[in-house]
């Protein structure tokens, strides 16, 4: 292997032309990306499946679930580096790229969302301060430079960039101040996971969304945040599986998924338990307000039945609370991969549902429930993001030392 | 919430007892506002259309079906929800006059507005406006054409405000108080019916101020407290009820 000296030293990687058929794998969802990225920008969004309905679609959806998954990265950082939980040292490091690539990828489609890229910088010269969305494009561009800050020192440990003695004092200096980027991560984190929630809470002219609150925060702004950190944990976790079935390898011991899942879990609990109140009190209060029934709400011959809703609050939340919180479900390996399965699927149904069902829902009486089907244009972008999270993850598992369990627990 | 409030209030009674639904309304607005034509029509969820005419139906069989014609401009919400979500102040309502406004060379095209709005009066080009041969030769001079990517909406033909002013100033005339029918819409302008009225809601010498007291007015949505400019107008019970979500126990206004 001619790459070999760029290893972590003691690591078994595959061949390089395993590893760059692989690639070239990921390499034709990035095309097919690529092409799609190409088309929105040089012909616009009509190439799209959006409408004057559903300005927001799958990108959103997609955006806003990667967020609330790749909370894992702030709050493990500040469960690791504030709460002083060591055992997470073993799972920090995934965590963070995980985050990084989910800020960016949601960065990168957010570019592609907006109908006049080029103006993707007056969010910050023009900004209105009454828009939570202004709120949000702060503090992902903010929270995107903090783990890229949090990413760097591990890109440094390379065993070739080590050698640099100028990187690796950087690398150095920047552990040492991570406790700090943890703590601004953690701030930065918690508004705009709170503020991609207030951007649905506000819009009193949706009654599926609209929430009031505490202030000028709708309850949605907490109910994010509290299923961010209660998912977010379990993704992570998720990856790390992911990646040993992909390569064959023990990178994370047992104990620490399990403290991931238990994490996960008081956190899941902790949210079902707002979030049933809070949609009892949507049914009961704010519909009637505003003149609606539940049953409105939903229609399942469009597929946006209640069965959404039992899917999001039992079979994605109360469930998966359960088995994660009970010590002896979440010991046994499958119960915690499905209870941890079952709770990312929970949020990404939440996600949709804001963003997708919200749109739908004839809003004046004489008006209809419409449907949405993403096409090709908005799949292709998607999915050029997980490819390139693939890609990103490929490396960085074959190039930089993420797992410190990994030479003990292939031993 | 930030509340504003004006001296003038431009606003709108449209009477639906009167209005056929000939789309005359629609058309003056295209035509007045340049708002492009769009290449495929047929999907209605792609067109521009700022004033829209929705069939309202009793949903009775024959012979008691009765059916009723809603044109939709911008509402020119006193409580926008849109305006409020902008991220980058492309639409605000700070000016007299209330109407809402949209700068389209700062809008960033997020589409967040379009989510607010419960009336869908806001469009987006999701295509850059191609204009049949020769008709950009006779596009209205006074009214911006608009790139792809950007949202637009009706503006009450802001620049007729405008010029009505620039007019009341040059005949000595106070701009700010201008008579009854110095400013007015197009689609105001073209109605065959006279079913719409256009004015200043906070005039009593205007008609609109009277209509929109009538008990027969009514405004869309109004439980969700956008606080419409626009007012429509019916003796039918069954149409008053459309204008907002009634549980089935509450009465409708004017009853
Ligand atoms: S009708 Fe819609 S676009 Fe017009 S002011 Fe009201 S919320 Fe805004
Ligand atoms: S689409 Fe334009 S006007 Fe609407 S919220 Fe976004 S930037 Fe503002």
């Amino acid at each position: 292997m001619i790459d070999k000296a760029l290893m972590p030293e003691g690591v078994e990687r595959c061949s390089l032309g395993r590893f760059l058929a692989w690639l070239g794998f990921i390499g034709l969802f990035l095309a097919w990306g690529l092409y799609g990225a190409f088309r929105i920008l040089s012909s616009g969004l009509g190439v799209t499946g959006l409408d004057n309905y559903f300005g927001f679609g799958l990108w959103i959806t997609f955006d806003l679930a990667v967020i609330g998954l790749g909370a894992g990265a702030f709050f493990s950082g500040f469960l690791r580096y504030i709460i002083r939980i060591d055992q997470l040292k073993n799972i920090i490091n995934l965590a963070v790229i995980v985050g990084f690539l989910c800020y960016s990828g949601a960065m990168i489609i957010l570019t592609l969302d907006i109908g006049q890229p080029i103006r993707a910088w007056f969010g910050y010269w023009h900004p209105n301060v009454h828009s939570m969305l202004t709120e949000v494009i702060f503090c992902i561009t903010c929270y995107c430079m903090v783990l890229i800050i949090e990413y760097l020192p591990i890109i440094f440990e390379n065993r070739k960039l080590n050698e640099i003695r100028f990187l690796h004092h950087m690398a150095h200096n920047l552990h040492v101040y991570m406790p700090l980027f943890a703590g601004v991560g953690t701030f930065l984190s918690f508004f705009h996971q709170g503020s991609l929630g207030g951007m649905y809470g506000v819009l009193f002219g949706r009654p599926f969304v609209f929430r009031e609150g505490f202030f000028i925060w709708p309850w949605t702004f907490f109910l994010f945040i509290a299923s961010a950190i209660a998912s977010g944990p379990a993704f992570t976790m998720l990856v790390a599986k992911f990646m040993e079935l992909l390569t064959g390898k023990k990178l994370v011991d047992f104990s620490t998924k399990v403290l991931m899942g238990k994490i996960a879990g008081l956190l899941l609990c902790f949210y079902m338990f707002f979030k049933i109140l809070d949609t009892w009190a949507w049914a009961q209060g704010i519909l009637p307000n505003m003149g609606l029934t539940f049953d409105q709400m939903f229609n399942s011959e469009l597929g946006y039945g209640t069965w959404l809703l039992w899917l999001e609050l039992g079979i994605c939340g109360v469930l998966p609370a359960i088995l994660l919180v009970v010590p002896a479900f979440r010991n046994r390996p499958a119960l915690l991969y499905s209870a941890a399965i079952l709770n990312c699927l929970g949020v990404v149904v939440n996600r949709f549902v804001f963003t997708v069902q919200a749109l739908a829902i004839p809003v004046m009486p004489f008006d209809t429930w419409q449907y949405y089907i993403p096409n090709w244009a908005e799949w292709s972008t998607t999915l050029m993001i997980v490819a390139y999270s693939f890609l990103i993850l490929s490396l960085s598992y074959r190039y930089l030392p993420v797992f410190p369990q990994e030479r003990k627990l292939n031993a | 919430m930030q509340a504003h409030t004006f001296h003038i209030k431009w606003g709108m009674v449209i009477d639906i007892d009167k209005c056929t639904g000939c789309g005359a309304c629609m058309v003056a607005c295209q035509a007045e506002n340049n708002v492009a034509p769009v290449t495929e029509a047929s999907n209605k969820l792609r067109t521009l259309s700022w004033m829209l005419v929705y069939q309202l139906s009793n949903k009775q069989d024959f012979p008691n079906h009765d059916v009723a014609y809603l044109p939709r401009p911008c509402m020119q919400c006193g409580h926008p929800s849109c305006s409020t979500v902008c991220p980058v102040v492309a639409t605000t309502k700070d000016e007299e006059g209330g109407i809402v406004s949209q700068v389209y060379p700062r809008c960033i095209g997020c589409r967040y507005c379009m989510a607010a709005c419960p009336y869908h009066a806001r469009y987006f080009n999701w295509h850059d406006p191609v204009w049949p041969e020769g008709l950009d030769k006779v596009l209205t001079p006074f009214t911006s054409v608009r790139p792809r990517g950007v949202v637009e909406k009706c503006t009450f033909c802001h620049h007729r405000w405008m010029a009505a002013k620039e007019k009341a100033r040059h005949e000595g005339h106070d701009p700010s108080h201008l008579a009854e029918d110095a400013y007015i819409p197009a689609c105001v302008d073209i109605c065959p019916t006279g079913a719409m009225h256009f004015g200043d809601l906070l005039n009593p010498e205007h008609e609109v101020h009277k209509l929109s007291k009538s008990p027969y007015a009514f405004r869309l949505l109004e439980k969700l407290g956008t606080d419409p400019q626009v007012y429509y107008y019916s003796k039918r019970e069954w149409v008053r009820r459309q204008g907002d979500n009634y549980l089935k126990h509450e009465k409708t206004k004017g009853e």
